[in-house]
């Protein structure tokens, strides 16, 4: 195996008040190789965007990267880095695409001008030839009318459009790494799917590997080659796709894919996942799952389970591991008592 | 793409506004000045030998015994043809005494309003890339500060300081009042600048205040959106940031703000100008005013209105321009 | 729309709402503190004062003299303590300014309520007319109004200042209560029988009353300023009578040589200014926290 592209190691971010501290990401782990799709499945409150701001060092005061964390790139420590070779790296080397197109793209600046801006400050091409390799980004990414469209404001165009031109401006400097946070959750679902579909292409085109964070287990399935389950702060499950839609090993894997709408299922109610997440100024001791899991047992309140090895790359933070038999009795989270059942 | 037919279509309408607004002040003031008790008759030619038949005699013959309505539409009239009428203090056409006033309060507000806003803009920027340190809190108290300060006691204390306690600068009037007929261009355009200098920066510490207040806060609710963290996330540098996205977006409300401050500009440069002595419109409205001389209070006022919906006018049509968001409408 | 880090991070702000709510309630503390000191003492005048206001002395040996022990804001050329003058100064332009702005206050509301729930010709003509209000400079309107009818009484005076004052307040107004007009329990108020006057007062104005305080507090501020602006021009208070502007304006001839006479009442003119729009400002931020702005809303300018 080749060197991994990306290899964060114990990541931990905090936030800093005057009174508490919110540890949204508490040492999170995980390996990008070039060419490969990762996918950071989670719900709010899980870190998953934290997390993909840490890679890009965008996380700002109140916030901050704890000592000990580790995130390598290209052979770099990118956290010793000073911030002007930061800035190098962004956009360049590692690019970044949001959530919500309207409000990711300056409303005062043509597209064309946004996207020629990412060439002109890593590179010395003149105006003229930024503004054509944009035009020429905006037609590779499906944009038709490309050099009409440059010109055009952003609320001048449809939220698909805009999430071409985020890309476009993201793939401009073909770099080795994209940061994808929640890409097509704010779209139309058919515009999802053509948005999904010129990622994969232009991934496989440019030959880049994608960080791509969502919450939607449906994208994961469609796309990422492997997939990084993370709940509380910490990665619960890592897994290549087929491994964990195979055979998850995470209760919360499990919830979050009985949760999932299926068209061949016969069921009148979905099922959810009772609770909600802790808040990260207070983790609990022990499992952070804990309180909303079917399986629990005192072994969960009284030790915080590590990463175990399931089987080859498949890994979860589950005592489940360790004693498998407990799957047997299943009984009502915690959290689901006193609650209302319909 | 943008309509350009939207453009001109709004700025037609925005002008029959502004229009109809006018018309409707000249008519406020025309009645609220001629219902006043006293005219130019009564008392400011205070020389007890005039005869009460002389003066109305002078009544009629400047037709104001006439009905109010008469009058009003007579004065409609001349407007329309330009004639604003005599001025009985200045022994001058009413329009011959707004020309030689009006360009020196412009001038004077002018200055005020670029100096004000460019230092206000700059000081807003200083605070904003450096919220909560003691540099913002300095200049932020210092901008509250002169907010506060009533415009004509400013002045008084600029003069007390800058012309009597450390004479840099003349005590009051636009010109030398002796010596500037006999300077060379050089020396006179000196001179004129310097006795500018202290109303201008008086008007402009003012409004300069008010500006920094406002865009510093436009800044700062600009800063965390979205898009700034894309050109961060673009590898733009911070300074780049904060000039071409933040202040690009920030600057929008601004210069709405332009257009308010026309009216409080103009009123400052009243009180100013009384205590320079510099000669424009509202020195000239309030030797008007306390001689009684209709006419010219009249004009004064209307003009002074039409200035300030004008100005109005042009920062709302400057507004569009520079939002491409309104512009493709 | 924010970067919506802190949505990741946990539902509430960390500590952020105790934490703005000192900083407020310490801003708004001493402001409100400083006028109610000032309040206090105009309010107890006689009681504080060192002079009489009026005595004049020793016109020859005492005119005109600089700051001391004795006298600390010195004397004018009457020989009249400043001093005194300005502690009863206070109790003139402050009450000027707080009648004034209640009048201003009452008309503005009610104005504008009525044309924004009234809406169609009705609330496009009554808004024509503010415009055309709004365009002439309030200053030269009161200048040109005070001086004509010249010498008016105090009372008259403060009902001119109110009377020209309201028009921004209006359009604010009117714009809170067009936005509410359309909110759904207006509807259901409207289902129930309820009639127009009865819902404007009791389910629209209470949601405008923030609106109100603020721009009130910001508007004694102004009017303050701009009753000291027409004091000096003598148009504002006539004597007897005497507020800050007044003594400002007696200074004004003789600034190089009797500095202080205006120096005084124009710092007080400032600090209870600056105190206004401080506490309006915090007031502000405290209705609404999400928009601390620098910009006032001021009832007209």
């Amino acid at each position: 195996m080749s060197e991994p592209l990306l290899s964060v190691g114990d990541l931990r971010t905090y936030f800093h008040d005057a009174e508490t501290i919110a540890r949204a990401v508490d040492g999170v782990s995980f390996d990008v190789t070039r060419g490969e799709i990762v996918a950071v499945v989670g719900e709010s409150g899980s870190g998953k965007s934290v997390t993909a701001l840490s890679v890009l060092r965008l996380i700002r005061k109140p916030g901050r990267i704890e000592q000990g964390s580790r995130i390598f790139f290209e052979g770099r420590e990118i956290l010793d880095l000073s911030e002007t070779e930061m800035r190098d790296i962004r956009g360049n080397r590692i690019a970044m695409i949001f959530q919500e197109p309207m409000s990711a793209l300056n409303p005062v600046l043509t597209v064309g001008e946004q996207i020629a801006e990412v060439v002109r400050v890593h590179t010395d091409a003149s105006r003229h030839d930024a503004w054509e390799r944009a035009v020429e980004m905006l037609a590779l990414t499906g944009m038709s009318d490309p050099r009409e469209r440059a010109t055009a404001y952003p609320h001048q165009l449809s939220g698909g459009m805009r999430q071409r031109v985020m890309i476009a401006m993201a793939l401009v400097l073909k770099p080795a790494l994209l940061i994808a946070d929640e890409p097509t959750t704010a779209l139309d679902v058919t515009i999802q799917a053509q948005i999904l579909e010129l990622l994969q292409k232009l991934q496989e085109q440019l030959g880049m590997a994608v960080l791509l964070i969502t919450h939607d287990l449906g994208v994961v399935a469609e796309i990422a080659d492997r997939v990084v389950v993370m709940y509380g702060g910490e990665v619960v499950e890592r897994a290549t796709v087929t491994e964990l839609f195979g055979a998850p090993q995470h209760p919360y894997t499990e919830g979050l894919m009985n949760a999932m709408p299926r068209l061949n299922q016969q069921t009148e109610r979905l099922s959810t996942i009772p609770g909600i997440v802790p808040p990260s100024t207070a983790w609990p001791n022990g499992c952070r799952f804990r309180d909303r899991c079917s399986y629990a047992w005192e072994k969960c309140e009284m030790e915080h389970p590590p990463l175990y090895t399931i089987d080859g790359n498949h890994e979860s933070r589950c005592h489940l591991a360790v004693e498998p038999e407990r799957r047997e009795s299943s009984h009502e989270p915690i959290a689901a008592r006193g609650q209302v059942h319909r | 793409m943008a309509s350009n037919r939207g453009i001109v279509g709004t700025v037609i309408s925005r002008l029959v506004q502004a229009i109809v607004v006018v018309a409707i002040v000249t008519t406020l003031v025309f009645v609220l000045i001629h219902t006043a008790p006293g005219d130019p008759f009564a008392g400011a030619m205070d020389n007890p030998n005039v005869s009460e038949a002389l003066r109305a005699r002078w009544r009629a013959m400047y037709g104001l015994d006439q009905p109010l309505l008469t009058q009003y539409l007579r004065y409609i009239a001349n407007v329309a043809r330009g004639d604003f009428g005599w001025s009985f203090s200045m022994h001058r056409p009413v329009l011959d005494v707004l020309k030689d006033a009006l360009p020196n309060t412009l001038v004077l507000a002018g200055t005020a309003l670029v100096l004000g806003f460019a230092g206000g803009i700059g000081l807003a920027l200083i605070q904003a890339t450096r919220p909560g340190s003691r540099t913002d809190r300095t200049l932020g108290a210092g901008s509250m500060f002169f907010y506060a300060m009533p415009d004509f006691w400013l002045a008084l204390m600029m003069m007390l300081i800058f012309a009597y306690w450390i004479p840099i600068f003349p005590v009051a009037g636009s010109v030398d009042p002796i010596m500037h007929e006999y300077m060379t261009p050089l020396a006179a355009l000196a001179d004129r600048l310097k006795h500018l200098a202290l109303p201008a920066i008086t008007l402009a510490l003012l409004s300069g205040a008010a500006v920094a207040r406002y865009q510093r806060a436009e800044l700062l609710r600009v800063l965390p959106d979205d898009y700034v963290r894309t050109a961060r996330a673009k590898g733009v540098s911070e300074r780049r940031i904060m000039l071409v996205h933040v202040l690009r977006n920030a600057l929008i409300p601004t210069v709405s703000l332009l257009g308010l401050s026309l009216p409080v500009l103009f009123t400052g440069a009243v009180f100013i100008e009384r205590v320079f002595a510099w000669p424009g419109m509202g020195w000239v409205i309030l030797n008007a005013v306390s001689t009684r001389d209709y006419p010219l209070v009249t004009a004064g006022v209307i003009v002074a209105a039409a200035t300030v919906t004008i100005g109005s006018l042009l920062a709302d049509m400057l507004y569009a321009v520079v939002d491409p968001r309104i512009r493709g409408r | 729309m924010r970067s919506s880090i802190r949505e990741s991070v946990a539902a509430e702000p960390i500590g952020g709402r105790a934490h703005w709510t000192r900083h407020v309630i310490r801003h708004a503390g001493i402001a409100g503190g400083v006028l109610a000191l000032i309040v206090v003492v105009a309010l107890l005048a006689p009681l504080i004062s060192p002079y009489d206001p009026i005595a004049q002395p020793d016109i020859i040996g005492l005119k005109n003299a600089a700051p001391s022990l004795i006298h600390p804001f010195g004397t004018d050329s009457f020989s009249r303590d400043v001093l005194s003058r300005c502690i009863y100064g206070a109790r003139v332009s402050l009450s000027v300014a707080a009648l004034a702005t209640a009048i201003a206050v009452i008309l503005g509301t009610l104005y504008g309520a009525i044309a924004g729930y009234a809406g169609g010709v009705i609330d496009a003509v009554m808004m024509r007319l503010v415009d055309a209000a709004l365009a002439i400079p309030r200053v030269l309107l009161l200048i040109a109004i005070l001086a004509l009818w010249n010498g008016l009484p105090l009372w008259l005076l403060i009902v001119v200042l109110g009377a020209t004052g309201w028009f921004g307040l209006s359009r604010m107004v009117r714009a809170q209560v067009l936005s509410l007009r359309e909110l759904d329990f207006i509807a259901a108020a409207r289902a129930v029988g309820a009639t127009s006057p009865r819902i404007l007062i009791r389910h629209i104005l209470p949601n405008v009353v923030p609106t109100i305080i603020v721009a009130a507090t910001l508007g004694i501020g102004h009017v303050i300023i701009l009753e000291a602006g027409l004091s000096y021009l003598g148009l504002g208070v006539q004597p007897p009578s005497a507020s800050w502007g007044s003594i400002i304006q007696d200074g004004a001839d003789q600034v190089g040589s009797a500095w202080w006479i205006s120096l005084f009442p124009g710092l007080l003119i400032v600090t209870t200014a600056i105190a206004c729009n401080a506490l309006g400002d915090a007031l502000h931020a405290a209705f609404d926290p999400r928009q601390i702005t620098g910009a006032s809303t001021e009832i007209d300018s």
